[in-house]
């Protein structure tokens, strides 16, 4: 039978200062560790749920993104004719030709440019993406220089607000309603009539084209025909895998730069918790000479002291948790790689990121314990109650 | 009191310690048996090799050469493991310095030896209250030994040492750390233990008085014993 729990757990309490001062620093790399975690979960989240299942997005073959790509006008008008496509209330069908183009945008008090995305939309819109809701002002009118900027960009970006003016594509543009995209990648940009934004950058084609489906199972159906039509060079996906895709390149960059900064911390922490550990071990001779002479086996001496670095690093993952969790709280935005534009998202604490976090900082734990703990397990008895 | 022949026989016991190049002999052929029910005194100068005697008893300490049977078990042939589980059912140890946990309560001190038992909890937990009721210290059991004086603290080791009923009790300077009163204590409650409970001790002491106490003392010098006179017992 192994040694009780409780002696991990007071021989830890008891020395108070020193695993406060240990478990501070597994803290410190877990919160990195979960920070850099809920930053790539956030990035992907926010971009993911921007997309719905129903709804099919149709980019040229290759393009990557829709910042990339060209739907010509015949090509979205074929698009347009296919009969899985849903109906509107009016009849009409689903379906809208999108411009997308970058722009540079002055921030609010630093004023520094950052790119900002410019889309062109359509009637159909605003109906394929029930969570975009006008928070101020009202709808863009067809036809004039009028636009409606997501909240990110009504509070970040200089001119984005209500009423506000912005210069783009030689001509000024107002600002007459701010939209709430529901904290989607939406947020990020700017919306106007899709006509008016094809003259005004001179661009002969749409970027992509937006549908929903009348059944989402028919989807694999639909876009095995358009993407066998020869005259058409496009591929189509569900929103939220185009929205994954994405997202993909800079989650995994966020996640590889954070396990490599976390790894490299780590190995402090774990040196400090070797520290801990033998400083444990030499302070507790005795006791485990008492141990083993009263009948325990090098095994249980090995398991308690192993217990207890893990319980060290369990301490520190919960900490290091508990302050990443207040990070939910922040906005931070960054350049989407794929689109080349400036993306506002929050960080996002997941039950996966707990886990990963309280893994982590348990592996610390039991890395810098197993050396002490062996040394423990190994001692000879007779010298071990000869310290006393 | 009953004493039975032979729970403890030792024959042509060796052992030496290596120091760089020097080989120094610490026991020499030593023959000993150990009645049941017996209390017997080790003494000798420091040196002597009484302690190591003691942990070789124990099981707690390899012999070089000879044997060493208790309760008709050759302990020299157990490897480390059976060894391990042979003194959780078969030895008590009595330390000078009492060795108990620091971080747990009297009751979980005296809670552990059982631990190694196939006890249930319910079960551990009237051990041990009859183990500390015998040292009188019941009323202490949830105390961490910070809290206890030496006297007490060493009743509470006791109360550890007895409460698997083993076949064995070692102790080494058991009153080495106490003061006058706490040492008479210790020694009457250890002649209880023989008397009322027919335990066998075996200790180690510089102290006359506590090897008076003793029904036989043996001396050692320089690794070879030698009976000593009868203690007024």
């Amino acid at each position: 039978m192994r040694i009780p729990f409780s002696y991990s757990f007071r021989n830890l309490w008891t020395r108070r200062l020193t695993t406060f001062l240990t478990a501070s620093g597994m803290a410190l790399v877990v919160f990195v560790f979960a920070a850099v975690l809920m930053l790539a979960e956030g990035l992907q989240k926010t971009l993911v749920e921007t997309g719905s299942y129903e709804n099919v997005v149709v980019i040229r073959k290759a393009a990557g993104s829709e910042v990339q790509s060209g739907v010509e006008r015949l090509q979205a008008s074929i698009i347009e004719t296919q009969p899985e496509i849903a109906l509107g209330p009016d009849g009409k069908r689903l379906a809208a030709k999108e411009l997308v183009v970058l722009i540079a945008l002055p921030k609010r008090g630093t004023d520094k440019p950052s790119n900002v995305v410019i889309r062109g939309i359509g009637d159909a819109s605003m109906p394929l993406r029930p969570q975009v809701k006008l928070r101020e002002g009202r709808l863009p009118r067809p036809g004039s220089s009028e636009i409606m900027a997501g909240s990110s960009i009504a509070e970040r970006f200089e001119g984005g607000g209500l009423g506000e003016t912005i210069r783009f594509a030689m001509r000024d543009w107002t600002v007459v309603g701010v939209f709430d995209a529901g904290n989607t990648s939406f947020d990020s940009e700017i919306w106007g009539d899709v006509n008016q934004f094809i003259q005004a950058f001179r661009r002969p084609a749409f970027s992509s084209m937006i549908f929903r489906m009348g059944d989402p199972s028919d989807f694999e159906e639909l876009r095995s025909r358009i993407e066998n039509d020869p005259r058409l060079t496009i591929e189509a996906l569900r929103e939220p895998e185009y929205y994954r895709k994405q997202s993909e390149a800079m989650a995994k960059f966020l996640r590889i730069l954070g396990l490599t900064l976390t790894i490299i911390f780590s190995l402090g922490a774990i040196i400090g918790a070797m520290i801990t550990m033998y400083s444990a071990v030499a302070n507790r001779v005795f006791e485990i000479g008492t141990l083993r002479a009263l009948g325990f086996q090098r095994r249980s001496i090995l398991t308690a002291f192993l217990m207890e670095a893990l319980l060290l690093g369990f301490i520190g993952g919960i900490v290091g948790l508990f302050f990443a969790s207040f990070l939910q709280l922040f906005t931070v935005s960054t350049l989407n790689f794929q689109t080349f534009s400036e993306l506002a998202f929050s960080f996002s604490l997941t039950a996966g990121i707990v886990y990963q976090g309280l893994l982590f900082s348990m592996i610390m734990g039991f890395v810098g314990g197993v050396l002490p703990a062996f040394r423990a397990a190994r001692m000879n008895i007779v010298e071990a109650l000869r310290s006393s | 009191m009953n004493k039975k022949p032979g729970i403890v026989e030792i024959r042509n016991l060796c052992k030496a310690y290596q120091r760089g190049n020097q080989l120094i002999t610490v026991l020499q052929e030593i023959d000993l048996d150990i009645d049941e029910g017996e209390f017997l005194a080790l003494m000798g100068p420091s040196g002597s090799g009484k302690t190591t005697l003691l942990n070789l008893i124990a099981g707690i300490d390899k012999a070089d050469s000879g044997s060493i049977r208790i309760g008709g078990i050759e302990i020299t042939a157990l490897a480390e493991t059976e060894l391990a589980a042979w003194r959780a059912n078969n030895v008590g140890f009595i330390f000078q310095f009492y060795n108990l946990i620091p971080v747990l309560t009297a009751f979980e001190n005296v809670e552990l030896p059982l631990l190694l038992t196939g006890l249930s909890k319910g079960e551990r937990r009237t051990h041990v209250e009859t183990a500390l009721r015998v040292v009188n210290l019941a009323d202490r059991m949830d105390h961490s030994p910070g809290e206890l004086s030496g006297g007490q603290q060493q009743r509470v080791a006791i109360a550890r040492a007895i409460v698997t009923d083993p076949t064995i009790l070692v102790a080494d300077e058991p009153t080495g750390d106490l003061d006058r009163d706490s040492a008479n204590d210790v020694l009457e409650l250890m002649e209880r233990l023989v008397h009322e409970l027919g335990k066998t001790i075996i200790m180690v002491t510089h102290d006359p008085r506590a090897a008076n106490k003793a029904h036989q003392i043996k001396h050692l010098d320089k690794g070879v014993l030698n009976a000593h006179p009868q203690a007024d017992f």
